[in-house]
């Protein structure tokens, strides 16, 4: 059947043929990471430097694309709007599933089922929970501004418009905890278990309570858990872009200064307007944010490793 | 000694209220979906009283979703997508990570080097000059794409690296001994011993390539190419008050992926708790 290699690979020392074996185990997934990932990383950093719409001749625009950033108000608002989505989901998902991870590493019944439940908002398709939690927060119909109306009182024309105007990223904040707590829940749920029960037994001997146990027990055994926690986190948030789309994108699926993000509008540059090397550009911004991250967790892995 | 079991018993209550409220939240959506799936437009809303199944369930909901948009189509080449992609990125990073974590060759470290590079480098970044690039091979609009696009992720060989490495060297080099070839060592001890780290890369890969929205959106431009992610979210832009059929819709579209999950559940949970442990 490999004749031809046998032959070939007679001339060949010990070593070399072993080589081969090992790249043929390689070759099917290298070339395709290779060829689709980085050629285009390659292409990327390059456009960045270009001008291009996809298909009149390609200029050279140096430093042009990203000089133009600074007085792009789309660009700032895009950049802005990602920062703050990024400072309220982070946070706030890591306190809820850290507090949700503590009471379930507790002793009680159906703890499988609640651990499940709490995965359903991760593994459900965005289109699907996002089309719901519009319904929920309809600002005329939906049950929860009806609550607010008839319970709390609150008058119909204060009532909260929350897929528009500045409560958008409140409301992409609120739905990203509710999608990612269960998610990050489990990796605290493991740190947890990590955690020696003869620290827990030695405090209470101690006379500790649950607040001095937390402070002093959980907190700073929980320190590289929490860490990795933030970093994949805050990358995730670097990335957003189909929980603007759905929730704040209308009919069209276009997004306003109040709710376009980093990823919108290199979508938004590159395929709408081709302004290919502008777009780029705004990648590479991305690429920056996410590579000082990436940077820092290095840096932490090594330090908690040692 | 009274307060202090009266003290447990409430802390106890505490925490099954808390988990009481947090599994509603979690859960109410989901139920909403349902419950508004079977409901006409008109009913969806009614709150006063809120029922949560109508006396008359409007089921034609279920079966008008499919011919109001071709779902058939969409389910079709969803369905083609997430198996292959799911099974291309098994096999090849399987493959690529038993050379990395048992063999020894020339340039093993750059060339590892070259998927360590990427891990900072988001899809997002290179996704325009990919799509270029993707455009130039004729692939525009073609579903074959988002298969190149989806199935060689470094994640995977990651994933398969780390799990390989744990298991011992001893082993291949007594197969070696008996003569097996690297493929037999692979094909007969390796992967069956991977069937767990396998499963996680499987649901993973499940989840992530059937609910992709972005890929698809920038690839995938004729009706008949496009998945239930593109269809749904096309359906609800023009039917944006059909609430009723908008629901069922998006019922039938996380049945799969529920369903997957459940079998798999336990690779999953271990899989992304081991995430976590590494850092």
């Amino acid at each position: 059947m490999f004749e031809g290699g046998i032959l070939m690979a007679k001339g060949l020392s010990r070593q070399a043929k072993r080589d081969m074996v090992a790249y043929s185990f390689i070759a099917p997934n290298f070339i395709g990471f290779a060829v689709f990932t980085l050629v285009p990383i390659v292409f990327a950093f390059a456009l960045a430097f270009l001008n291009w719409d996809g298909s009149n001749p390609i200029t050279f625009a140096g430093l042009d694309n990203f000089k133009q950033l600074g007085n792009d108000i789309f660009f700032k608002a895009a950049l802005k709007n990602t920062v703050i989505y990024c400072i309220g989901t982070v946070p706030l998902t890591m306190i809820a599933s850290l507090g949700l991870a503590i009471v379930l590493n507790q002793k009680v019944i159906g703890r499988g089922v609640f651990r499940t439940l709490s995965f359903f908002p991760y593994v459900a398709s965005l289109v699907a929970v996002t089309s719901v939690w519009k319904m929920l927060f309809h600002p005329s119909k939906g049950p929860i501004n009806n609550i607010l109306h008839t319970v709390f009182h609150v008058p119909v024309e204060q009532l909260p418009q929350w897929f528009s105007g500045s409560l958008v990223l409140l409301s992409m904040i609120l739905f990203s905890v509710w999608r990612f707590m269960g998610y990050y829940m489990v990796i605290y749920l493991a740190g947890l278990q990590g955690i020696s029960a003869e620290l827990y037994e030695a405090a209470s001997l101690d006379g500790a309570n649950t607040w001095q146990k937390f402070r002093y027990i959980t907190w700073p055994q929980l320190h590289s858990t929490t860490f990795f926690v933030v970093v994949m986190l805050t990358i995730n948030c670097f990335k957003v872009y189909d929980v603007a789309i759905m929730l704040a994108g209308g009919g069209s699926g276009e997004l306003t200064t109040s709710s376009t993000v980093l990823v919108y509008y290199i979508y938004q540059k590159a395929f709408i307007d081709w302004k290919l090397g502008y777009s780029s550009a705004v990648a590479m911004v991305l690429f920056l944010m996410v590579f000082v991250v990436t940077m820092i967790q290095f840096r932490g892995q090594k330090k908690y490793q040692s | 000694m009274k307060s202090a079991r009266r003290k447990a018993a409430l802390s106890k209550t505490l925490v099954y209220i808390i988990l009481i409220i947090i599994a509603a939240l979690m859960v109410i959506p989901f139920i909403w979906m349902l419950s508004a799936s079977i409901k006409s437009d008109r009913q969806v809303f009614q709150m006063n009283p809120f029922v949560l199944i109508p006396e008359t369930p409007k089921w034609s909901n279920y079966h008008d979703i499919w011919v109001k948009i071709p779902l058939l189509k969409f389910v079709e080449n969803t369905v083609f997508l997430t198996i292959v992609v799911t099974l291309l990125q098994l096999l090849t990073s399987s493959f690529a990570a038993y050379s990395f974590a048992k063999l020894d060759f020339k340039h093993k470290n750059s060339l590892f080097f070259a998927y360590i590079a990427t891990i900072a480098m988001p899809w997002q970044v290179y996704m325009v000059p990919q799509f270029i690039m993707m455009r130039k091979f004729g692939l525009n609009d073609k579903l074959l794409a988002i298969i190149c696009l989806q199935a060689f992720s470094a994640f995977g060989v990651f994933m398969m690296k780390q799990f390989y490495e744990g298991i011992p060297d001893e082993l291949c080099e007594a197969a070696r001994i008996d003569g097996m070839s690297e493929y037999r060592i692979y094909a007969s001890i390796m992967l069956p011993l991977s069937k767990p780290s396998l499963a996680t890369l499987t649901i993973f890969t499940f989840v992530n390539t059937w609910n992709d929205y972005l890929g698809p959106l920038i690839y995938l431009k004729s009706e008949s190419k496009k998945t239930i992610q593109l269809g749904l979210k096309m359906f609800i832009s023009q039917y944006s008050s059909d609430y009723g059929l908008i629901m069922a819709g998006s019922v039938l579209s996380l049945i799969p992926v529920l369903v997957v999950f459940l079998c798999l559940q336990k690779y999953f949970v271990e899989g992304v708790a081991a995430t976590g442990l590494k850092g």
